[in-house]
């Protein structure tokens, strides 16, 4: 215990280091996996052979493990958070273009053809009517995308990312207790923040927009 | 009198299908007119219907609105002029009765007090009190009080033209005799051009000014309610109107 508190106020700095690092790369990933799913899903979701397709593919890179797909990329993007950042990007799009895609596409067909057929234009039709609509489930994506990628951020650690991570790998080669508590601990408290946040805006979300009680 | 919608030799088609959803149908609707369409389920109403605020385009064949070949029209700039009540309703869940009915006054971009003052005015003609409903959403009403808002909504904008694809076919029948009453009225005191599709003889029968007969893509008799009752053009138009005579003789 005088143990774990010694470590704690010599290196506090150095947690506060890690878990603000964690957050950027969980930060810079979801902007850019975001923006990227929703570009993808707006291209497909009215073709349903070419979405069931990226689907396909998404699903089957999904599947590769993550250390692996770490080791694939470091001859094109080197060591550290970039490659790490784009790892995490291409494990979000198996998650949020499916939520995307099947939200906007699972909108109600009548009030989609009311909305055309009063004479809304494209873009009309998307921002007033499909958007909020499928805002729900889109938002549900996100939340899951966002606690995955605090989690597998971690093993970017492994190829010089920083983060969590390199805290608990750090632990575990030198055999430190403290370290590895402590990059559990605040992984874990990072998770439960993030996850009440979230579903703080989900229900925002769902009164505002759809005016339901949950 | 000038000609609202005219159809010359018009067919659909539908990629895959055997038969023509529309099979070369030619006529004209004079403005002012109620017309009903009226013919079994897949006889291709709705699609004539669609054809109409171009959300389909016919295989061949000329459709003109108001003597304007609307195949060289923008389809959305078409649509905003044609009132559109589909049978699903499809009121907006996320926005309110008065957003609802806003939607092409706000496409169109009205100036608010004028938006707001027509969205009283409209809410009182279908018979529901502005205050009281302006400001709900469209589950807090009933199917029938739905269907009231998705006719104000289409009427928002004053078309000269309003579509209605079987806009009382999910209403009991109480309700559905009141809403053909105020369609009567609000008809009458419009003066603008209805089309309005069914599978319901009676219904067809009450509003129309006159009634279209549809089978297989074709129309069978175009003529007024009394014409069709007395002198049915086929078997086919007979055998409709018989049904609904028998109906009624029962009853005696
Ligand atoms: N979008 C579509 N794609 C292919 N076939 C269609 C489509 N819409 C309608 N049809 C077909 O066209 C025919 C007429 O349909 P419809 O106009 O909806 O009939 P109604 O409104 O009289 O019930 C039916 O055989 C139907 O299956
Ligand atoms: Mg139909």
């Amino acid at each position: 215990m005088t143990r774990f508190l010694e470590y704690t106020t010599r290196h506090y700095d150095k947690l506060i280091e890690a878990l603000l690092e964690h957050l950027q790369m969980v930060g810079v990933t979801l902007v850019i996996s975001i923006v990227l799913a929703l570009v993808i899903s707006l291209c497909i979701m009215d073709r349903k052979r070419i979405s069931s397709w990226v689907m396909r593919v998404c699903s089957m890179i999904y599947a590769i493990p993550s250390l692996a797909l770490f080791a694939l990329l470091i001859p094109l993007t080197g060591l550290g958070s970039s490659t790490a950042v784009v790892v995490l990007v291409i494990y979000n799009q198996y998650i949020l273009v499916r939520s995307f895609t099947e939200g906007l596409q699972l909108v109600d067909a009548g009030i989609r053809e009311a909305a055309v057929g009063m004479g809304m234009t494209k873009w009309q039709v998307f921002i007033k009517v499909r958007f909020p609509l499928a805002l729900d489930a889109m938002v549900a994506g996100i939340h899951i995308a966002v606690i995955s990628t605090i989690g597998i951020a971690t093993i970017g650690a492994t190829i010089g990312a920083g983060g969590l991570g390199s805290i608990l790998f750090d632990g575990m080669r030198t055999q430190n207790g403290v370290k590895i508590v402590w990059g559990t601990v605040l992984s874990v408290v990072l998770v439960l923040a993030v996850n009440g946040l979230l579903k703080l805006a989900e229900k925002k979300i769902k009164k505002g927009i759809y005016h339901m009680e949950t | 009198m000038s000609i609202a919608v005219e159809f010359k030799d018009v067919t659909k088609k539908f990629a895959g299908a055997g038969a023509n959803a529309v099979d070369h149908v030619s006529f004209q609707v004079e403005k002012g007119e109620l017309v009903t369409i009226l013919g079994t389920s897949g006889c291709g109403k709705t699609t004539l219907m669609k054809m109409i605020n171009r959300l389909y385009d016919p295989t061949s064949g000329e459709i003109d609105v108001f003597g304007e070949d609307i195949a060289r029209t923008d389809p959305v700039l078409l649509r905003r002029k044609i009132g559109y009540v589909i049978q699903q309703i499809g009121l907006f869940p996320h926005m309110t009765v008065a957003k609802n009915i806003a939607t092409v006054p706000d496409i169109l971009k009205w100036d608010k007090e004028k938006t707001d003052q027509r969205i009283d005015e409209l809410l009182k003609l279908v018979n529901l009190d502005p205050e009281e409903y302006k400001s709900r959403y469209p589950a807090q009403l009933s199917g029938g009080q739905q269907q009231r808002v998705g006719l104000a909504r289409a009427l928002a904008a004053d078309p000269q033209i309003m579509l209605l694809d079987e806009p009382f076919g999910a209403i009991d029948a109480i309700n559905r005799s009141n809403l053909q009453d105020e369609l009567l009225a609000i008809h009458r005191r419009s003066g603008k051009t209805f089309l309005f599709v069914t599978h319901d003889v009676t219904e067809a029968l009450k509003l129309g000014t006159k009634v279209m007969i549809m089978d297989r893509g074709r129309i069978q008799q175009f003529d007024t309610p009394r014409e069709v009752l007395d002198h049915p053009a086929n078997d086919y138009v007979a055998s409709l109107m018989k049904s609904v005579v028998e109906g009624l003789e029962f009853l005696k």
